[in-house]
């Protein structure tokens, strides 16, 4: 079974926030939510870094850990989604979640939170899939239409890589050892050292 | 006297198991439908994969992220 995953390549992202509104676009996001969004460190500075940001459906989520209505869940395909009538807005997931993920819109008269929203890897919610009662909620379910999340795959430079996590995690393999840097980082060898089975690129044909 | 130790232990265990820790989760936490059972046909839906068909899904998602995002495996002379 898949396991969905994101990597965003710092090498290659050029901080045009593409991914950012091809999410807004995408699921008709309002103002004040962000479910992803482009970070950049020293920037300005020679050498800057971006990487785009948002839920990494953790295998352990932590949101899933404290949310006290237990309205997290994940699916067959290891995505980590809500259930918006569970959700009491509470902000809890907020606080755990080391990425900043959760998304609380603030469009009530003294500013009060909503629902909880964050990143679906654009797979929807517990509705029935591509429901208008999902679409109105979560968004569009590109997992079911046989798509991968719109961030990915309107990415331009195809920094952000997202799929199942040992496609991907060849994918950006293949790309560190081709360029001959980042495989020397602390962790390489644990997380990217081996190929995994079925994720190895198909072979390239002349045309 | 017998019949007594076990008495006693039954007694000591009924009394034990109101020390037991109960269940934390409200237990109907939500599973939503498998991404691989489709939307039901539309306009939208990816031609090249079965709904319904977890095997084909997988493989036409695998393809996808392949010819989508590894452009090493598009480019012959590498």
């Amino acid at each position: 079974m898949a396991r969905m995953k994101f990597i965003c390549d710092a090498e290659r992202c050029i901080e045009c926030n593409g991914c950012v509104t091809a999410c807004k676009a995408e699921h008709q996001i309002p103002w004040g939510v962000n479910r992803r969004r482009v970070v950049t460190l020293n920037d300005g500075v020679p050498g800057e870094r971006s990487i785009s940001v948002a839920c990494m459906h953790c295998s352990d989520a932590p949101c899933m850990a404290v949310c006290p209505v237990d309205c997290f869940y994940r699916t067959a395909e290891g995505v980590v989604l809500h259930d918006k009538d569970t959700c009491i807005g509470c902000g809890y997931c907020s606080y755990a979640c080391p990425f900043g993920a959760p998304q609380f819109p603030s469009s009530g008269t003294f500013g009060m939170r909503g629902k909880m929203d964050k990143c679906t890897f654009c797979a929807g919610g517990p509705e029935t899939s591509g429901s208008a009662a999902e679409n109105d909620k979560y968004g569009r379910n590109r997992l079911a239409e046989g798509k991968l999340p719109a961030c990915a795959e309107m990415c331009s430079t195809k920094a952000l890589l997202g799929g199942d996590g040992d496609v991907v995690a060849d994918i950006f393999r293949t790309r560190v050892m081709t360029r001959n840097k980042g495989s020397e980082v602390w962790g390489w060898g644990t997380a990217y050292g081996k190929p995994s089975p079925g994720g190895s690129a198909p072979k390239a044909t002349k045309s | 006297m017998r019949s007594l130790w076990m008495l006693g232990g039954l007694a000591l265990l009924a009394a034990l198991s109101g020390c037991t820790e109960k269940p934390q989760i409200t237990g109907k936490r939500t599973v939503g439908q498998s991404a691989f059972a489709g939307t039901g046909g539309g306009p939208y839906t990816a031609s090249g994969w079965k709904a319904g068909d977890e095997t084909s899904w997988e493989e036409h998602m695998r393809m996808r992220t392949q010819s989508g995002q590894n452009e090493y495996g598009r480019s012959a002379g590498k």
